[in-house]
C-alpha cells in the first residue's frame, strides 16, 4: 500500500514536471469567478466558455480560474495573484470586479484584461457584455401569445439598467400581441436567493400571473412555476430540467465564441483594449430552443430572433413612450441609442407600477 | 379568500426553517453557549440533506442526513469553544465560514439534481375543509414538526427538571457547578441539539421548499434565526410570533409588490430586520418583562477540578 502511495506520489511529480516544461510557451490565460462553479447560472456559463476555449485552443493556452472570490478589495488579490502566477490574459467575470481589475490594470501594463458588464476601460484593459434585451423581447412576444390570464410575472433582481431595459423590451414585445397586456414586478433585491425567488414566484402567481420571467439566477421560479403548472423562461442556463413542462425558451450566456476570439487575437498579437456589447449576430448569448408551445408562436419567435440577427427589428425602435406618456427623446436616429439603453432608468408605458427609486 | 389561503401558506412555508433554526439555537443559548455558527451548520445539513434524500430516494433520510451533519458540525463547535475554552463568538464565525465551504465541496458532486420534494399531506375530508383545511391538514410534515418541536422545547425548559438545571446553567455556571452538576456536559448536550436543528433548518430548503441544491442556497437564513432569537428574548412563545411574523413580513412585502403599492422594494426587504431593531429598542426600554437573556451567555466555563 505504501510502496503504491510512493509511486502515485513520484508520478504526480513526473507529470507535474512534464506539464510545466511544456507549459513554459504556452499563453497562459486566468478567469476569476463570482461564484462556485455549480451554481448553474452565471458563473457556471463562464467556465463552459472556458471549457470550449480550451478544447478549441488547448495545445497553445493554459488555463486557470479561481472562484468564489467576492467582489471588491479582496478581488484584487485574486487578480493579482493570477498575474503572478504568469497569466497574460485576464477575464474578470463579474460587474464588482471592475475597480479591482483597473487598479491592477494600471500596475501591469504588459498583462491583459477583460472585465465583464463593466464601463471603465484603461489601454490593457478591455470590456465585454451582451445585449440580453434582445433576447427579452422575443421573450415577450411569446410570454403574450401564451398567456392566457394577460398577466404576466416578472422577478427582478435590482432596479439597474440590464435589468430595467429587460423589462421593457419584454412589455414593448408583448403590446405588439397584446395591447392590453399586464405585468406584476416582484424586485428580489438579490440575484441569488432560491427560497425568495421560490416566493416571489409564487406570489406572482397567486395574484393571478400565469407566465413567470426571472431575472434572478437560481432555478426556483422555474420549480414553482412547474409545480403549479404554469409556463416561464429560464435565465442564463437551460433550466428545462426544472421545468420539462414549464420551460418556453431561456437566454442563455454563451461566452465561448468570444473567449475564444480575444485569445486568438492575443496569441497573434493582435489584442487591443475595446468595448464589445453584442447581440444574437455575434453570438455573445443564445436562446434555448423554443417548447412547449405551438407552432405558430414558434415561429413568431424564430422571426423574431432572425430579424434581430439580421438587423432588421430593433427592440427600442423609435418612438419610445414613457409611462408618463411621453416620447423619449430619440438619440440614435431610428432607434433608442446604446448610451440610453445602458443607462435605462424609466419604464415604458403600458407598465402599471413605479420604479423603483424614481 | 384563496388568495389569503395562498398567503398564508407561504408564511408557513417560509417561516419553518427560521423557526426550526431558532428553537435550537434557544436551547443552545439557555445553556449559557453562543453559536454564531447557525448559519455554518445549516448550509451543511443543507448539502447533506440534500445528498442523502438523493441518493436514498426517501426525504426522510434525507432529513436524518442534514441532522447528523448538523451535529457534527456542533460538535466541532462544542470540542473548541467548550472542551478548549475558545472564544465562542469567534468560533462560531469560524464555523460558518468552514460551513459554507464545506457544503460546496460536498454539495459539488449533486448540484443540478433533481428530487421528488416531501410531499404534502392530504388527510380526505380535513384538509378539504375550506381555507383552514389545507393550512391545519395540508402543509408538509416538516412545518407540523416545526410546531411539535417548539411545544416540546417550552415543555421541557419549563416543566422539568433537566430544563430547570440546564436554564440554571445558562444563567450562573458556577452555582451550577458548585451545587455539582455537570456544566459542560449539559452545555456539549444543548449545544448537539442546536445543531441537529441547524442541520433540519438547512435540510429543509432542498427537501421541501426548493427541490435542488445550490451552493448558497441557506442565503443568510441562519442569521436570521440567530436575531430571531434575541428578537424573542429567549422565550420560546415568542419565538414562534417572532418566526412565523419575520415569515409573514417577507411574504408579504413581495405581494404588496405584486400589487404596485408605492413603497420601494428595497425598503420593504429590509422590513424583517427593521421589525427586529425596533422590538429590540422596545425591549431593552421595558424594565420588566423584558429582555431576559441568560446571564452567563457567551462566557467561557472552565471548572477548576
Amino acid at each position: 500500500m505504501r510502496k503504491s502511495l510512493l509511486a502515485l506520489a513520484a508520478g504526480l511529480l513526473l507529470a507535474g514536471s512534464v506539464s510545466a516544461a511544456s507549459a513554459a510557451d504556452k499563453l497562459k490565460v486566468g478567469f476569476i469567478y463570482l461564484g462556485p462553479i455549480g451554481d448553474l447560472g452565471w458563473t457556471y456559463q463562464h467556465e463552459l466558455a472556458r471549457q470550449a476555449l480550451v478544447k478549441e485552443l488547448g495545445d497553445k493556452i493554459e488555463t486557470t480560474y479561481l472562484e468564489n472570490v467576492p467582489e471588491g478589495p479582496d478581488a484584487e488579490r485574486a487578480i493579482e495573484q493570477l498575474v503572478r502566477a504568469g497569466n497574460k490574459l485576464i477575464f474578470t467575470t463579474s460587474f464588482g470586479y471592475m475597480d479591482p481589475t483597473l487598479k491592477v490594470a494600471k500596475k501591469y501594463p504588459n498583462v491583459h484584461f477583460e472585465h465583464a458588464t463593466g464601463y471603465k476601460r484603461d489601454k490593457n484593459m478591455s470590456t465585454y457584455s451582451a445585449k440580453w434585451y434582445q433576447g427579452r423581447y422575443i421573450q415577450g412576444l411569446i410570454a403574450a401569445k401564451m398567456s392566457k390570464s394577460g398577466v404576466l410575472g416578472y422577478i427582478g433582481s435590482f432596479p439597474i439598467p440590464e435589468v430595467v431595459s429587460g423589462i421593457n423590451a419584454t412589455i414593448l414585445a408583448a403590446q405588439t400581441i397584446n395591447p392590453n397586456i399586464k405585468v406584476k414586478i416582484i424586485w428580489a433585491n438579490t440575484w441569488f436567493d432560491p427560497g425568495k425567488e421560490a416566493d416571489a414566484a409564487k406570489a406572482l402567481i397567486d395574484q393571478g400571473a400565469d407566465v413567470i420571467m426571472q431575472h434572478t439566477d437560481s432555478p426556483a421560479a422555474m420549480q414553482i412555476a412547474s409545480e403549479r403548472g404554469k409556463l416561464a423562461f429560464g435565465q442564463d442556463s437551460e433550466m428545462i430540467k426544472f421545468g420539462p413542462k414549464t420551460q418556453l425558451t431561456s437566454i442563455l450566456d454563451t461566452w465561448g465564441p468570444y473567449y475564444i476570439e480575444r485569445v486568438k487575437a492575443e496569441l497573434d498579437g493582435a489584442w487591443k483594449s475595446e468595448d464589445s456589447w453584442g447581440g444574437l449576430d455575434s453570438h455573445m448569448f443564445a436562446m434555448a430552443p423554443y417548447t412547449n408551445m405551438p407552432d405558430d408562436v414558434k415561429k413568431i419567435a424564430e422571426d423574431a430572433q432572425a430579424a434581430i440577427t439580421a438587423g432588421k427589428l430593433h427592440p427600442f425602435k423609435c418612438p419610445v413612450i414613457g409611462q408618463d406618456g411621453k416620447e423619449v427623446e430619440c438619440k440614435g436616429g431610428a432607434n433608442l441609442a446604446d448610451g440610453q439603453i445602458l443607462g435605462m432608468n424609466f419604464y415604458v408605458k403600458g407598465i402599471d407600477d413605479k420604479l423603483p427609486g424614481k | 379568500m384563496e388568495l389569503v389561503e395562498a398567503i398564508i401558506l407561504s408564511v408557513l412555508a417560509a417561516s419553518t426553517p427560521l423557526l426550526i433554526a431558532a428553537t435550537g439555537e434557544l436551547v443552545t443559548e439557555r445553556s449559557g453557549v453562543l453559536n454564531l455558527g447557525v448559519e455554518g451548520m445549516m448550509i451543511v445539513g443543507a448539502a447533506c440533506g440534500f445528498g442523502g434524500a438523493w441518493l436514498t430516494g426517501s426525504i426522510l433520510i434525507g432529513a436524518l442526513f442534514g441532522i447528523v451533519a448538523g451535529t457534527l458540525m456542533s460538535l466541532i463547535f462544542a470540542l473548541m469553544a467548550l472542551g478548549l475554552a475558545v472564544n465562542q463568538v469567534a468560533t462560531g464565525l469560524a464555523l460558518t465560514i468552514l460551513g459554507v465551504g464545506l457544503s460546496g465541496l460536498i454539495g459539488a458532486g449533486f448540484v443540478g439534481e433533481r428530487i421528488t420534494p416531501a410531499i404534502h399531506l392530504h388527510i380526505p375530508g380535513l384538509t378539504d375543509i375550506p381555507l383552514l383545511g389545507r393550512v391545519l391538514f395540508g402543509e408538509d410534515a416538516f412545518v407540523y414538526f416545526s410546531i411539535a418541536l417548539i411545544i416540546g422545547v417550552w415543555w421541557f425548559l419549563y416543566r422539568t427538571r433537566a430544563g430547570l438545571i440546564l436554564r440554571a446553567c445558562g444563567d450562573n455556571h458556577i452555582s451550577t457547578h458548585a451545587l455539582g452538576y455537570p456544566v459542560l456536559r449539559i452545555r456539549t448536550l444543548a449545544v448537539m441539539f442546536g445543531g441537529a436543528c441547524a442541520g433540519l433548518a438547512g435540510a429543509y430548503l432542498p427537501l421541501a421548499y426548493t427541490p435542488f441544491f445550490i451552493p448558497g442556497m441557506t442565503a443568510g437564513r441562519g442569521w436570521i434565526a440567530l436575531a430571531l432569537v434575541v428578537f424573542a428574548s429567549w422565550r420560546p412563545g415568542r419565538l414562534v410570533v417572532g418566526a412565523y411574523l419575520f415569515g409573514a413580513v417577507t411574504i408579504l412585502q413581495l405581494h404588496a409588490q405584486g400589487w404596485g403599492v408605492g413603497i420601494p422594494s428595497q425598503f420593504m426587504s429590509a422590513l424583517p430586520y427593521l421589525a427586529t431593531v425596533i422590538v429590540l429598542v422596545l425591549l431593552s426600554r421595558a424594565r420588566t418583562g423584558g429582555s431576559t437573556a441568560p446571564a452567563a451567555l457567551g462566557t467561557v466555563f472552565v471548572p477548576d477540578r
